[in-house]
Formats: C-alpha cells, structure tokens, sequence
C-alpha cells in the first residue's frame, strides 16, 4: 500500500494544475439554474469542453487514436482532483465521457470508436441514454421499443422516457427490441441513433424542480443503418451491462466535486449567517452535521481511489460499483437535508443564492432514483457481490 | 498511489488471521471473558512470540520497526477473533513512550514490550470522562527528585495486569506522564464492571503516591500521535468485527430458510446485507488511509484519523444492529457469538473518543479553519 504519487504523477499534477490556473473561465452568469437547460449556458460549456479537448485534458485514460491522452486511471484521478481544486465548470457531456464512450470502447468496432469517440470528447456531439420505458424502468430488460430489419437498416418504433440531456443531444445509445421470440434478455440490441433523424421527437418533462433535464423521446419508423449496431444483434444486455457498470462506476467522479462545492458554500455560509445572536458555525448541532457531511465525502473519495487503484490492475468495472452508487446518491441527498436544516427559514428561498439550496435539495431527490434505484442497487450488491440467492423473478 | 496490500503486508495478514483462528477460537474468548482479567498469558506469549508486540516499536528496542498500516492489519484480525486483552492499551503506551520517554525509559519499557515482558496502559480519563487531554485535573506535586499524584482516574483499561501505568497528570509547565509501576505504593485498582467483558476497564485511586522518572516535554504531541495510533488500531478492531458479522450475517441469510426459501433470497434481509457491506468497505478505506497517513506525516493525517474513528464508531455498531436483526431471536442469544462482537464494538466506539468527539475535531479543522 503507497497512496504517495510517483515523480511522473507529480510532475502530471503540477502540469494540470498550471494548465487549469491559466484557462478555467470566470463561472458562467446567468439565470439559468440547470446548467444543460439554457442554450447561453450550453454554449459556455461547450466551449469550455472544446477547449479542454484542444488542449488534451479530455478523455484522459483514452487511447490517443482515439482523441485521448493514453494516460492511466490515476492520472485521470489526478485530474479530478486538480478539477476541483481549481473550480472548473463541468463538462457538459457527461453521459458520452462517462458512460457511451467507455461502452463503445469496450464493445465497438475500429470504425465507430474513430467516428464517434473524438467528438465525444470535444463536446461537439452530445449524448443520452435510451434505455428506460414507460413500461421498463428498472426492469430495463423489459423494453418494448422495437426494431426491424429492413436491408442494411433498422427501422425503430417506440418510446422511451427518462431521458436526461436528450433536448441537447446530436446521438443516442439506444436499447431495442431485435427478437420477440428470445426470453427478454437475450432479443436486445444497442443502436447508435443519430437524434436528428427523421421520426425523432424530443419532449421535455417538468421536473420537481420546474425545470427541465429528462425527457419522453419517440421513434417513429427511424431508420439506423445496420453499421451502427453496438456490439452483436440481440446481445444489446450485453452492451447495456458494460454501460451501467460504468455508469456506476464513473458518474461518481464529477458528484466529489459538487458536493463539495455544496460544503464549501455552508460553510462559508454558517461562517456569516447569525442565530441566536451569533454566527451558527458556533451552534454544536450544525458543527456535527457539517463534521459529518465531510468526513462521508471523503470517504467517498477514498473508495472511489480504491476501486480506480483496483481498475487499474484489472480495467472491467464490477458489481461493486453499486455500493459506489448508493453512497453519492444517499450523500448528496443528506448533504443538501442538512444544508437546509442548518439554514433555516431561509433555506426555502428561491431568492436566497440564486435559488441553489431550494434547487439542490429538490434536485439530489431525483439521485436515489436515476442510473438505477438505491433498491435495484442493494439488489446487485446482494446477489452479485454477496451472492446471496436471486429474490426477483427476472 | 496503490490501494492494496503490499506482498509482505497479505502474508502478515494470512499469519495473523490463522494465528489468531488457531489460539483465540470463540470458545476461548468466551474463557477469558468470565475471568476476573481477560488476561491470558500463554496468548499473550503467543503474540510476543510472533513479534506484533513490538510491531510499530523501532529496532533498537526490540521491536519490529513496522509502520501502521502493518498495525492496522494486525488490529483487523484481532477484531475479527475479538481478542481479549490488553493489546491496544499496551500499544497506546508504547507509542506514548516511544514519543516522550527518554532514552532509558525507551529502551528499559520498550524492549521489555517487544519481548513481551511487559503489559502497559495509560491513564488519561478522570470522572469528567473527557478524551481531550485538556481536561485532565490530576495534580503532580513536586516532591525532591520525583512528584506525587493524589486523586482518581477512571476507564483505565487493563489496569489490574499492567507491568506500568502511565498516569497523565497536570504540572505547574503543563501536562506530564508518570510511570507508576506495578506494585507501588498506595496505588489502587477497583474493576469497573462494563459491557464489553473481554477487554476490562478498571477505575485506579491513587493516595498520595511517589513517582520518579516523569516525562514532561512535548507531552501534548506524544499523546496526541499515541492516541491517532491506538484510535487506528481500535478502527481496524471494529473494521475486523464488522466484517466478522457481516460474513456470518450472510452465510446464515443463505441457509436459514422461513416461507419456503432462504431469508437471504427476500429483499428486506438482502438490503440490511448491502448496508453492512458498504459500512465494511467504507471502513476499510478510511482505516487504511489513516494509517498510511500517520505513518508518512501526511498534512491531513490528523483529519485522516478523526474521520476513520468517527465513521467506524458508527459503523461497528450498525453493522451489529443489523447482524443481529437478520439473525432474528438466535442472534439476541448469549449462546450466539454476534454479541462478543457487539459489545466490543461498542467499548471500542467510546474509547479514544467517539464520532460525536471526533466530528467536533473535524469541524474545528473544516469550519473554524477557514478564514
């Protein structure tokens, strides 16, 4: 065991901690609250993420043939944590660089890594995920939108919903129904489905929060040439296995970095804001839950660089992945629980910090229930990690 | 940066898990337990003999000269035998010793642990049962070439088989440790009966008792790394329990069968499972990052620490609440081990501070730090 970094990796940190002290922009000011929700703020990071791929900071641990860095999980790490440290903006696309661009490079073929995975990176193609259904949340397996074969393309009919970024998206990883014959897991395929074909329509749905970020998206007789298969027809589980590992095992990386924006502004906040004729950091019970929030973070962090520090050593993301899942999710939640408690009246405020506690709270209720409920998450941790018997007909 | 284990370090946990599965069984613990010490001095030879004594003590004075993630993962198999004793006191003395004796004392006390001559315990607690160091009143009044205490400590671990206390006492320049040997005059040693039998906690009074050989400086530093070190090892103990109950928590999910089918196939049971999981390995990252961090000095160590003692004592004791509830009525039962385990992790929850008092030196670092 040696957490220290090597020569390289500090030279590797000192090089991205210049690199992002000279180019991280001033924040992005505006009315929008949901960052992907507003086309000002959209353009701000795009092009903050174009110039983060111009100079080689996207997509880290990719092959450079690919429009990487070829550089190890660690260093990607590293990253990370210089990302934070220097309150850079977030990348906009985060389902291509978490989760679609590391399926396809672990499941497509040469041609569709070199056409799809550059501008994954630059951010001049942004991506969702066409997984759940009205009918098939999660029991994804059970999807409904189907495809057939018509010569070299798929004709696709169906609806899918869910759908987070899919207003903003140029492509989509999407599940469909290849045999209707086959037992549910074994008559799917992933399509890569260009969002501005004809027969796509996008609506967004309200959220909690008021404002957009998911949506319902309809197929109606899209046709997707055959080359755009990801991996084999009808072993799309497969496929859709490998992008929900790394949907648990990656999105967490971004979350350290939000929650403990979140934390600062408490504290800074509890700094300044008095109760009871003084400053609330003195208040013993606001002290225990900000110790708390804190400590759990980093514990995060330190679980997240056990597992990259596991990856490394063997690059398929497992099942443990879930327990990474379960602990942001629950952690944000309580988090921004405590913030409101800590503040007080004012917490309910839209007018209080541009809205951003009232926001968050809202917002972190969706997190125990997107990429795959805390239940199906505990599920997995039973069955695949423990291995305790299956309890769920599947 | 590399997570895991170094070679050396998994075959010294690989000896210690069969060691300890081999001299401290269940059965035996339960001996100890329901005798008047819990001290047993074939294991205690044993472990000597194995050198984990002096595992952190440096080579000149007998001792393995290891680090502390080496101690950690010694601590993760005691925890997971529930090994009676008086082994973390001992290495919280040694440590202090090791950072505030002198070079007689060190080489006198320390060699004489390394060779398993010699059981310690510090005295710190008094009636305030505050593990702030501040809070210590206990007067040493000069006296010729030594001082005398007078007065009561309380929550004195192993005190009735320790070879030396030492007694944290207040002098006129700040806080100094006394080393009270065993069978000095006037000193006396009351048990103080307490949920965790196998490791007993004793309060000591003192009547006007002559002590010679204080250590007076830097004594603020000594305690504070002596108590990082055995708030380590008690993390890794509670580390070790945990994954105890939660390995036999889900070996009995998959056997025990109500409705037909193994409890372990119902998701009520299966997620109580996942939670102790995600306690467990939650644990062991903070247990061996603290570790590696007071052995390098690291800046946050201090933090490190802080949180792995506060997030183990809380998660040593609800992965026993959970271990026990998916056990149903056998698990509340004396006849079942769960509770050795749970008693402990309790015992170890409170000592060296728990997560209420850690938490609070957390936020002195988070909150009052930030200018």
């Amino acid at each position: 065991m040696d957490l220290r970094l090597t020569p390289e990796e500090e030279k590797f940190r000192d090089e991205c901690r210049a690199w992002l002290e000279a180019n991280v922009p001033p924040p992005f000011e505006g009315a929008g609250l949901n960052e992907e929700e507003n086309a000002e703020s959209l353009a701000y990071l795009k092009a903050w993420q174009k110039k983060v791929y111009d100079a080689g900071w996207a997509g880290i641990s990719w092959k450079k043939e690919y429009g990487g860095r070829g550089a190890t999980l660690i260093e990607q790490a590293i990253f990370q944590e210089e990302w934070a440290r220097a309150n850079a903006p977030m990348l906009i696309n985060v389902l291509g660089l978490s989760l679609i661009g590391p399926t396809i490079i672990a499941v497509g073929t040469e041609e569709q890594k070199k056409r799809f995975l550059p501008k994954i990176l630059s951010g001049e193609e942004i991506w969702c995920q066409g997984f759940s259904e009205p009918n098939a949340g999660s029991d994804v397996a059970g999807l409904g939108t189907k495809a057939v074969r018509d010569g070299d393309h798929f004709i696709v009919n169906g609806q899918k919903i869910w759908t987070s970024l899919a207003h903003v998206s140029d492509w989509c990883l999407l599940l469909v129904r290849t045999d209707f014959e086959a037992p549910k897991h074994k008559g799917i395929t992933a399509l890569l489905v260009d969002m501005h074909s004809e027969g796509v329509s996008v609506r967004p749905l309200k959220q909690i929060t008021g404002d957009s970020g998911f949506n319902e998206v309809f197929f109606s007789n899209v046709r997707v040439p055959v080359a755009n298969v990801l991996g084999e027809v009808n072993k799309g589980w497969h496929t859709a296995i490998a992008t929900l590992m790394n949907e648990r095992a990656n999105l967490g990386a971004g979350i350290y970095i939000q929650i403990k924006r979140t934390l600062d502004a408490l504290v800074e906040k509890v700094n300044t804001l008095q109760r009871n004729g003084k400053p609330i950091a003195q208040d013993p019970i606001a002290r225990q839950k900000i110790a708390q929030a804190y400590l759990e973070l980093e514990i995060f962090k330190l679980n997240s660089n056990r597992a990259i520090s596991k990856l490394s050593k063997s690059p398929i993301p497992g099942p443990e992945g879930s327990i990474q899942k379960i602990f942001w999710s629950e952690l944000n939640q309580r988090t921004q629980r405590d913030a409101m408690e800590i503040l007080g009246a004012h917490g309910q405020l839209w007018d209080l910090d541009d809205g951003k506690w009232v926001y968050g709270y809202l917002r972190t209720r969706g997190n125990t229930i997107e990429a795959g409920t805390s239940e199906i998450q505990r599920n997995i941790v039973a069955e695949r990690v423990l291995g305790l018997p299956k309890g769920y007909a599947r | 940066m590399d997570f895991d284990l170094s070679k050396p370090q998994r075959l010294l946990q690989d000896s210690a898990r069969t060691f300890f599965s081999r001299e401290c069984a269940p059965e035996r613990v339960r001996e100890l337990m329901a005798s008047d010490t819990a001290h047993d001095d074939n294991l205690w030879r044993a472990i000597a003999d194995q050198g984990w004594t002096g595992l952190i003590i440096p080579e000149q004075y007998g001792g393995l000269g290891l680090g502390l993630v080496e101690m950690a993962v010694i601590a993760e198999e005691m925890g997971r035998a529930c090994l009676p004793g008086a082994f973390v006191s001992t290495l919280w003395a040694s440590a202090l010793i090791e950072k505030a004796g002198s070079e007689e004392q060190k080489a006198k006390w320390l060699d004489g642990i390394s060779a398993g001559d010699v059981k310690a315990t510090v005295a710190l607690l008094e009636a305030s049962a505050d593990w702030n160091p501040a809070a210590v009143q206990l007067k040493a009044e000069r006296d010729g070439e030594g001082f005398r205490i007078h007065g009561r400590k309380e929550f004195v671990n192993d005190a009735a088989v320790a070879d030396l206390m030492l007694v944290v006492a207040r002098g006129e320049k700040g806080l100094m440790v006394l080393p009270v040997e065993k069978g000095t005059d006037g000193v006396k040693v009351t048990p103080t009966p307490s949920i965790d039998a196998t490791r007993k906690i004793y309060q000591v009074d003192f009547d006007n008792v002559y002590v010679e050989g204080a250590m007076a400086s830097g004594i603020n530093a000594a305690l504070e790394y002596s108590m990082g070190v055995a708030a380590i090892a008690l993390s890794a103990e509670m580390l070790g329990g945990m994954q105890w109950t939660l390995d036999t928590t889900v070996e009995y999910a998959k056997t025990r069968q109500q409705f037909g089918a193994p409890i372990g196939s119902y998701q009520a049971v299966q997620h109580h499972c996942a939670d102790m999981l995600l306690y467990t390995e939650s644990s062991r990252s903070a247990v061996y990052y603290a570790a590696w961090a007071l052995t390098e000095h690291d800046p946050l160590s201090r933090n490190a620490v802080s949180i792995a003692k506060a997030y183990c004592s809380d998660a040593g004791r609800e992965v026993g609440n959970l271990g026990i509830q998916c056990h149903g009525g056998i698990g509340f039962t004396w006849e079942h081990n769960l509770h050795l385990f749970y008693k402990r992790a309790k015992a170890n929850e409170l000592m060296m501070g728990d997560a209420t008092f850690h938490r609070e030196k957390l936020a002195q670092l988070v909150i009052d730090a930030k200018d």
